[in-house]
């Protein structure tokens, strides 16, 4: 049994009395520990799948199950816990908090959970490692360049040790070097972690990185 | 707490903005307080008065007299156990400015009727044996560095002449709010030596077996001497000093009616502020939100900043009006009961906190409201 089924999945967007169907019949299955890229040209609906594989929103129709879970049947509340314990989400804009460091940004998933104040300091520590800024747990966003930004919302998507991390665009705002770093430390994260990992690029260096490609056309899942 | 620095951050975040609202809070309950001071000084007569006494005087006008013949018929009306009287003297002391109340007191009846003024008995005897005595409030000897034994000059403005008295008491005030600011003769001193008014007091304070009695006496007491020459109004010393409020004008309603727009202001500056802000954190809020933080979660994070915002600048602004009173009373006398009483700190906190939470509740709601996938989306 697969990690994630989606079977017939659906959705329309209301525009006036347009209906705009942004994704439709789409069925997908992954596996855990899989590392798969969505590509595709801008409004296939890529940033869609993620939002209803993420639990940001609600399908029009179809299904989504994670590890037996079935999300598209849950109440708005229900997702939001199941999303504080299932999915890491990382941005391409990092959507860190600029007020906050390093360490409290990577805090915040854990804020939820009843871990003790020392529990969260070692687990923070353990994700800022991995992506390795130990070193600049005390930084602010401002005070880091893009790629440690991006690794600081990695580390934020994994401390709290999710079933699945959902990518949008990380190296879209990054340049070929940092980009790298990122991929490789996505790459780590499955080989060396077993994560689960699914990311939407544009970027073809990205998504060579991936086990399997899927494209992404018209809202439709298509072979290449 | 381990949301604490979450909100705490935000504070800072922008801190000209922050330290401006802050400002807001801190300049609306300064005014607040001082207004609360003033009420409170203004209304000070009501708070100080007996339950259980009276004040009668001339039908016409407080400046008309009453004969002193009246005190014997005023024993007699049935539930008055007390009689005193005192006549305003008028005087000054060097300089016009520096006024204060001057009593000719009735040296019989007096400290008994007002026992909330404390005088040591040996200087009440001194006082007692001497026609040219006075006694001070410990405020207004403090003021004119006055001790016992020295001789005090007062230029007569209603009484004509010099008169000079010789100090023989300082009296204290049992609760904070009594006045220790007046200044004590003695009216048959007073009576002996003038031309003008004599054997006339200028009002009557009666103690009450009962204060349920009050109407019932005090209508006696006015029906007693209606269609005589100085007819009588009596009331409750309460009342009696609310009607001295009022001539000033509606205090209350003036000071209402400022609040009120000073708080309906800072509400709307607030609650502008507020929604500027969390609309400047539009995607933070989503990130929140898709981490898992709930819609409560949110709604009570930016309702506590803001009602933290409400704490400190209510709390400034309140210490900055109690540091104002804590020199006492600004105008030398007038409103001697200068003060900002526990009680309005508590209120002006409590209507900070109010303003906080009703400022925040609609940002707070719509953040709490935020979509995620539309807020993600916003650049």
């Amino acid at each position: 049994m697969s990690l994630i089924e989606v079977r017939n999945l659906g959705k329309i967007y209301q525009r006036g009395s347009e209906e705009i169907h942004v994704l439709r019949d789409l069925n997908l299955d992954v596996d855990a520990g899989e590392f798969v890229a969505f590509m595709g040209p801008s409004g296939s609906g890529k940033t869609t799948l993620l939002n209803l594989l993420g639990g940001l929103d609600l399908p029009s129709e179809g299904r989504i199950t994670v590890a037996g879970d079935e999300i598209t049947r849950m109440s708005g509340s229900r997702l939001t816990a199941w999303r504080a314990r299932h999915v890491g989400f990382v941005f391409q804009m990092y959507n860190l908090i600029p007020v906050l460091t390093a360490f409290q940004n990577v805090e915040l998933p854990l804020l939820l959970t009843s871990l003790s104040k020392s529990e969260r300091r070692r687990h923070v520590e353990a994700a800022l490692t991995i992506v390795g800024l130990e070193e600049r747990m005390h930084h602010y966003p401002r005070q880091l360049s893009g790629g440690q930004e991006q690794r600081v919302g990695i580390a934020r998507a994994i401390v709290a040790d999710p079933t699945f991390l959902l990518c949008d665009e990380p190296t879209g705002d990054l340049d070929r070097k940092s980009a790298d770093e990122v991929l490789e430390l996505l790459d780590q994260l499955v080989r060396e972690y077993g994560k689960t990992v699914l990311i939407i690029t544009h970027d073809p260096l990205a998504a060579q990185r991936a086990a399997s490609v899927r494209h992404l056309e018209k809202g439709a899942l298509v072979e290449e | 707490m381990k949301y604490r620095h979450l909100i705490l951050r935000n504070l800072v975040r922008k801190k000209t903005r922050t330290a401006l609202t802050i400002g807001s809070f801190a300049v609306a309950l300064f005014l607040f307080g001082l207004l609360n001071v003033l009420h409170d000084a203004f209304a000070q007569g009501m708070e100080v008065a007996g339950a259980d006494r009276l004040v009668v005087v001339n039908r016409v006008s407080i400046i008309q007299p009453l004969p002193f013949s009246y005190r014997d018929r005023l024993l007699r009306v049935p539930g008055v156990t007390h009689v005193t009287f005192a006549n305003w003297f008028g005087g000054v002391y060097q300089d016009e400015k520096n006024f204060f109340a001057q009593f000719a007191i009735d040296r019989e009846g007096y400290r008994q009727m007002f026992p909330e003024y404390l005088i040591d008995d040996g200087q009440w005897r001194a006082f007692l044996g001497d026609k040219e005595a006075a006694i001070a409030g410990e405020a207004l000897a403090e003021k004119f560095k006055w001790k016992i034994g020295d001789r005090i000059p007062i230029r007569g403005t209603i009484y004509q002449g010099t008169w000079e008295f010789n100090l023989r008491g300082i009296y204290r005030g049992q609760r904070a709010q009594d006045d220790v600011n007046q200044f004590w003769l003695r009216w048959d001193y007073l009576d002996e030596r003038t031309q003008i008014g004599k054997s006339r007091v200028g009002w009557y304070t009666l103690r009450i077996a009962s204060p349920d009695d009050a109407t019932r006496v005090a209508k006696a007491i006015d029906d007693g001497f209606a269609n005589s020459p100085y007819e009588t109004k009596t009331d409750t010393e309460k009342a009696f000093a609310a009607s001295f409020v009022k001539q000033m004008g509606n205090i209350q309603l003036l000071m209402l009616t400022v609040g009120s727009v000073v708080f309906f202001t800072l509400l709307l500056v607030t609650g502008n502020t507020m929604a500027i802000a969390v609309r400047e954190r539009t995607r933070e809020l989503a990130v929140l939100k898709a981490v898992g933080f709930t819609d409560t979660f949110v709604l009570v994070m930016v309702i506590a900043e803001t009602m933290i915002v409400a704490a400190l600048g209510g709390g400034l602004g309140l210490g900055l009006a109690k540091l104002l009173t804590l020199r006492g009373d600004p105008t030398g006398g007038l409103l001697p009961y200068f003060q900002l009483g526990a009680d309005a700190v508590a209120l002006g906190l409590a209507l900070a906190l109010a303003v906080g939470l009703i400022a925040g509740f609609l940002p707070a709601l719509a953040a709490a409201r935020l979509r995620v996938v539309e807020a993600l989306r916003r650049v």
